[in-house]
């Protein structure tokens, strides 16, 4: 028997179009009185049917509000077969396909009218809301009307709290302006259009023409216009009471939440996200870098919530029980030493060593240089935090430094650890953009830096308030919005010591936030490492362990960030007459009077600087060759240096142990290696970088046919994958990356540090080269390495590049070559075709070296490297380029 | 394996011949079945239509397999002559396969039948598509797919499909015959730089696979198989290959991509009808394979049919230029 609503629900949704990637079964209608009482037409996405098609018991529901002037279709990558929750996701009344009546709704009905839908979809617990725009507020509202069913709460890109005389954002201003309202939103479909041209990449063609269907003439429009009318930016405005209610009440939604961010949003910015991670502490956040206000078509935020959702609920969306859920650092050996920075304190107070040197920064002719005895720089310390803690920077706050290597980043950086503030360190080298991501990404509290970086501050509108290092001109502090200086901080830390109050704070806690560093961004944009005071001092240990650093000769930071390692070992520290910011640059005779300074101190460089100390070696006089000659150990960090090198530096620094080491920003120091250890190690496929320094582990995580890990762990010699790394100094987390951080951490215990490896029979560890670019043919993985060996022992080879076309598993192998004759340096130029008996070489030997087979071959001027390292091939800007070319489309240049 | 009787339809093309000759090789008993004797030793011609059931039955007499390759490749002439031939040659073979109770059908068919226009970078065989498949040819063998995959598993018939793609070997007049001749003139152009990885198949490997489909059929009926050198190379180094083969310069010619929809056109002047050669797609198909990427995942077909191929690419360029020099251009 065919009921009279059965007839009529089959017709109503067969008024829903399909829409590209919702299976047609989702499309669900249903008539349900509103809060006036009357009976309203509903469209929604059930996923339950296909769920049940597909045998899949769903854990719980997924309550989806859409915003404006959006609908269900947004969350239509939600119906995923490792996602077993079943999705509601409803079309607001006046939005999408639901019924246009003509009532204007303020935020209260709003949340009312979804009470009453879900009481006729008998929706029971366990509910996981979710939000977008403006439905975020209205998910809440749910929540907290119905918190018995609540299990969670996930929001992405919304705003729960406006401060009243705050202005709204310009997008909204402009939209909210009476005298444009009607004319932006519902005459015309300008706002609808805006909103989905934010996207990044631009959306397809088929998508956009699904969003904009529902919204087709002014009439089915008008929703979107009352819509943003009902944004409360006034006290009087009907929704404000609600509005504060809401703000208020998310603080005591005590369930599981997950806030999902494109950042690139010109409404609800990056200022939202941090207002609710104010109300919501315990959230856990993933901001999708890059993406827009559509951040559910613009990143795989299902994927993400997909693998989040596993994780705090059961099988019966009910709360897991304790999970191990402690970082890797807790699995590992634990370094001795207590708080970071108590060495200088204790130093200060030891008669043997108070008015010994702590810093020397060599003078040169422009600059007469400065000693900093451990007093000095212990008041210093002190007088810096005791001055931000008046000026009321708190424990926990986070403080992006800008500070060029030198004494006052030493002192701002031991002052923040000092009191619990959270130092941010991006690199200069990030570039502007870079730097920009790292700064805002990073939703400092406080701002300190040079007058070049407040200025890129106030231009770019970064947050926080804003230090200065020296004290600046009255104009110039209004100009940058400049609130105070270290150098006044700090004048006023030590007046309150004159007057016989000095600092009186405690030492943070071990597993307190004391530092984020940002990565160098060549993976992929920049990402937050944070690292608590256990794990950074435990870093500084396994430094100062790995080059058997011994405190009382001190060393030469040669690369300004180890100018930072001595204070915090007790070890004095020289910095060479240099331009910081040119490490590349330090000549040897700079360095001998380094060197001098303290006697026989360890030397740092960075790796580029060797060439040039080698270069300028014959400058130097015989007091400078005897103070190189003393030096006991010498360490570069970076990149790998050549064997022949470090036999040339042999000849300049016979008694030292030249080390290499082998890290990544998440764990500084993993292995290293000297030069008899190179050459007891001889070739072999990749770069062989020694032995795990102390407390290290290390395991390979095996892959499979595609290249992906299987779950398998393996300290076998000779097994090639995924380098995985455990010790006391791996970072906690990434700052708001939870997605990142759960993939990285996916083996407890381990970090997996997405470089591909193997170790070899004695524990020496080769890294290959990253685990992304291991190439996934049908003959078998090969790693980037192995075949670019094997093409450079071609005669003309002068370099090589392994790219791979086509998908994981069955892909396919591309060699872009340098040759001797070619080689240009420069930029990339555009590859060609190498000639047939070229091709015909390297094609065999890279199959007789490795079995890979390969398919093409190009020549290049020279090979893309990558910003940062100018040393690593780009593999991921080859394989681009050769799959773009090789489809026979025009390819971007490299 | 017990001697088998199969007959070959189309064995008067390269690859049909091929198959033959390897069948008969290993003891089968062999018929082949075209308008026009294939005159091959130890095969015994049938001649007839494919379009004439009677033909067919008579041809299938006696035969517990058939290996159907026969089909109307050209680009000219009207779509119901692609209809009766394909779709109808291939339901002839079918009826006669049922009128004695059944047998195994090998169908070769072309990966054209799944190509909808873009390029197609690692992927295993996907559907046939009659309704969106480029081209007269592709549609009607598209349809001849479905016709005989659906039969499979019914009144006695096991059926699998094969596609071979851009079959090519020693004495090929259709591919390699008109590159060289194309490029002994200068008149051989490139796409785009001829940047496009393609897949191509010496003729003896696509032979062996349709042989090995027929011996495991028994295990792989109802599926269809890509068959490949799974050696993919640039359309250049593949034009390349044939030109230094034949001892004529290489392609010097380019067409840039800014004029890459002209192009298209221009290619496709390469094959011109040439009607009654009973070999896989040459034309509008091939026009378009020569600029964008086509090469697949052979992973599913070697161990599915138990295959590998046993000519690499580089050794046929050398069978095939051993084979230009017995037969000099121009003699």
């Amino acid at each position: 028997m065919v009921m009279p609503g059965m007839t009529r629900h089959v017709r109503d949704v067969a008024e829903v179009p399909s829409q590209p990637g919702v299976p047609d079964q989702l499309h669900r209608i249903e008539h349900v009185r509103d809060h006036t009482g009357v009976e309203r037409r509903w469209h929604l996405l059930d996923s339950g049917p296909w769920l049940a098609e597909r045998g899949i018991t769903p854990r719980g529901t997924l309550l989806a509000v859409h915003g404006n002037p959006t609908f269900s279709f947004l969350f239509r990558s939600l119906v995923r077969e490792d996602l077993p929750w079943r999705l509601i996701a409803v079309d607001q009344l006046e939005m999408g396909w639901s019924e246009r009546t003509g009532t204007v709704r303020h935020l209260q009905d709003r949340i009312t009218d979804l009470s009453l839908l879900t009481d006729a979809l008998s929706l029971r617990g366990p509910v996981v809301t979710i939000g977008h725009d403006w439905g975020g507020i209205v998910s809440v509202g749910w929540a907290l009307d119905n918190r018995h069913d609540v299990a969670g709460m996930v929001l992405t890109n919304t705003g729960i709290h406006q401060e009243l005389g705050e202005q709204l954002p310009a997008a909204l201003r402009l939209a909210t302006a009476p005298a444009v309202l009607p004319a932006t939103t519902s005459l015309t479909d300008a706002f609808l259009r805006t909103t989905l041209s934010l996207s990044q990449p631009p959306l397809p063609r088929e998508v956009q023409d699904a969003y904009l269907a529902p919204y087709r003439g002014r009439a089915r429009r008008r929703g979107i216009e009352d819509f943003v009318a009902d944004i409360p930016d006034t006290a009087g405005h009907p929704s404000r009471p609600t509005l504060e209610r809401l703000a208020e009440g998310i603080k005591e939604l005590d369930v599981p939440t997950f806030f999902a961010w494109g950042p690139r949003d010109i409404t609800f910015s990056d200022r939202y996200l941090r207002d609710l991670i104010a109300r919501v502490p315990h959230a856990a956040v993933h901001r999708f870098e890059g993406t827009s206000h559509l951040v559910w078509e613009d990143a795989d935020v299902a994927g993400t919530l997909a693998a989040w959702l596993a994780e705090p609920f059961d099988e019966h969306g009910a709360p897991r029980a304790e999970r191990d859920a402690r970082p890797v650092s807790a699995h590992a050996e634990q370094a001795p030493g207590g708080a970071v920075g108590a060495a200088i304190a204790r130093l200060a107070a030891d008669p043997g060593h108070v008015h010994g040197p702590a810093v020397v920064e060599i003078g040169s002719e422009d600059a007469p240089g400065r000693e900093i005895t451990w007093s000095l720089l212990h008041r210093r310390v002190e007088d810096i935090a005791s001055g931000m803690l008046a000026h009321g920077v708190r424990p926990g706050d986070r403080v992006s430094v800008l500070i060029t290597p030198g004494a006052d980043l030493t002192g701002v950086l031991y002052a923040c650890l000092r009191i619990g503030a959270v130092a941010v360190i991006a690199d200069a080298g990030l570039g502007t953009d870079g730097l920009t991501r790292a700064v805002v990404g990073s939703h400092p509290d406080w701002i300190i830096g040079i007058p070049k970086a407040l200025t890129g501050a106030r231009a770019l509108g970064w947050p926080g308030r804003r230090i200065s290092v020296e004290q600046l001109p009255t104009v110039d502090r209004t100009v940058l919005g400049v609130e105070t200086s270290i150098a006044q901080l700090a004048a006023s830390g030590a007046h309150m010591r004159d007057l016989g109050a000095p600092l009186d704070a405690a030492w943070p806690e071990p597993g307190d936030d004391a530092a984020v560093l940002f990565t160098s961004g060549s993976t992929g944009p920049a990402k937050g490492a944070v690292y608590t005071h256990a794990q950074m001092g435990a870093m500084f240990a396994a430094v100062g362990d790995t080059l058997q650093l011994d405190p009382e000769r001190g060393l030469v930071a040669g690369f300004a960030p180890f100018a930072l390692l001595g204070p915090a070992l007790g070890a004095p520290t020289v910095v060479p007459d240099m331009d910081v910011t040119r490490p590349g640059e330090l000549t040897a005779s700079a360095l001998a009077a380094a060197v001098d300074a303290l006697g026989a101190p360890a030397v740092f460089t960075a790796p580029a600087a060797l060439r040039n100390i080698l270069d300028t070696a014959e400058t130097l006089d015989d007091r400078g060759r005897a103070a190189l000659a003393r030096v006991p150990s010498f360490f570069s960090a970076g990149a790998p240096i050549a064997p022949h090198l470090l036999r040339e530096l042999a000849g300049l620094m016979p008694a030292a142990r030249a080390l290499t080491p082998y890290g990544m920003t998440e764990c500084l120091a993993v292995t290293a290696i000297d030069l008899a250890g190179i050459e007891e190690a001889g070739e072999g496929s990749g770069v062989c970088v020694g032995t795990p320094v102390p407390r290290v582990e290390l395991a390979i995580a095996v892959m499979d046919a595609d290249g992906a890990t299987t779950g398998e762990i393996s300290t076998a010699a000779d097994v090639t994958g995924e380098i995985l790394v455990r010790a006391p100094h791996v970072r906690d987390r990434y700052l708001m990356l939870w997605g990142t951080t759960h993939t990285s951490m996916r083996f407890p215990g381990w970090h997996a540090t997405g470089d591909v490896g193997h170790l070899d029979a004695a524990g020496r560890l080769w890294v290959e080269g990253r685990a992304a670019h291991v190439l996934a043919t049908a003959e078998g993985l090969f790693t980037p390495v192995r075949i670019e060996d094997a093409a450079e022992s071609v005669p003309t080879v002068r370099r090589a590049g392994a790219a791979a076309v086509g998908p994981r598993g069955t892909q396919q192998v591309v060699v872009v070559l340098e040759t001797t004759e070619g080689y240009r340096a420069g930029k990339p130029g555009k590859p060609r075709p190498a000639e047939p008996s070229l091709f015909q070489a390297v094609r065999r030997a890279v199959g007789e070296a490795t079995g890979a087979p390969v398919v093409a071959v190009f020549t290049t001027r020279t090979l893309p490297t990558d910003i940062r390292h100018n040393s690593k091939i780009d593999r991921a800007a080859l394989s681009r380029w050769s799959e773009q070319t090789l489809r026979g489309e025009r390819a971007e240049a490299l | 394996m017990s001697p088998r009787r199969v007959l070959v339809t189309g064995a008067s093309g390269m690859l049909g011949g091929a198959v033959a000759e390897l069948l008969r090789d290993r003891g089968d008993q062999v018929a082949a079945f075209q308008r026009r004797p294939a005159g091959i030793p130890g095969v015994e011609d049938r001649l007839g239509s494919l379009t004439d059931p009677a033909a067919v039955a008579r041809a299938a007499e006696g035969r517990d397999a058939i290996v159907h390759l026969a089909a109307k490749v050209s680009i000219s002439g009207p779509e119901e002559e692609y209809r009766a031939i394909n779709i109808g040659g291939t339901e002839n073979v079918l009826a006669a396969l049922r009128a004695q109770g059944g047998g195994h059908l090998v169908n070769v068919s072309s990966p054209s039948v799944a190509h909808l226009g873009s390029a197609i970078v690692g992927l295993d065989a996907t559907p046939a598509d009659p309704e969106r498949a480029r081209g007269p040819y592709a549609r009607t063998k598209a349809a001849a797919e479905l016709t005989a995959m659906s039969a499979d598993g019914h009144d006695g018939l096991l059926v699998t499909s094969i596609r071979p793609h851009v079959v090519w070997g020693p004495g090929d007049t259709q591919l390699v015959g008109r590159i060289v001749e194309r490029a002994s003139t200068g008149r051989l152009p490139l796409l785009d730089d001829g940047m496009a990885l393609i897949d191509t198949t010496y003729v003896d490997n696509a032979a062996g696979a349709i042989v090995a489909a027929l011996d495991r059929i028994e295990d792989v009926h109802g599926e269809s198989f890509v068959v490949t050198n799974g050696e993919p190379r640039t359309v250049r180094d593949v034009f390349t290959g044939f030109c230094e083969a034949a001892g004529v310069p290489g392609p010097r010619l380019r067409i840039p991509g800014s004029v890459a929809r002209l192009a298209g056109r221009v290619v496709e002047r390469l094959w011109e009808a040439r009607p009654g050669h009973d070999e896989p797609p040459m034309t509008e198909f091939l026009a378009e394979q020569m600029s964008t990427a086509h090469w697949f995942d052979q992973r599913r077909t070697r161990e599915r049919l138990q295959w590998e191929p046993t000519v690499s690419l580089d050794e046929g360029f050398e069978r095939l230029a051993a084979w230009y020099r017995e037969h000099p251009l121009g003699s």
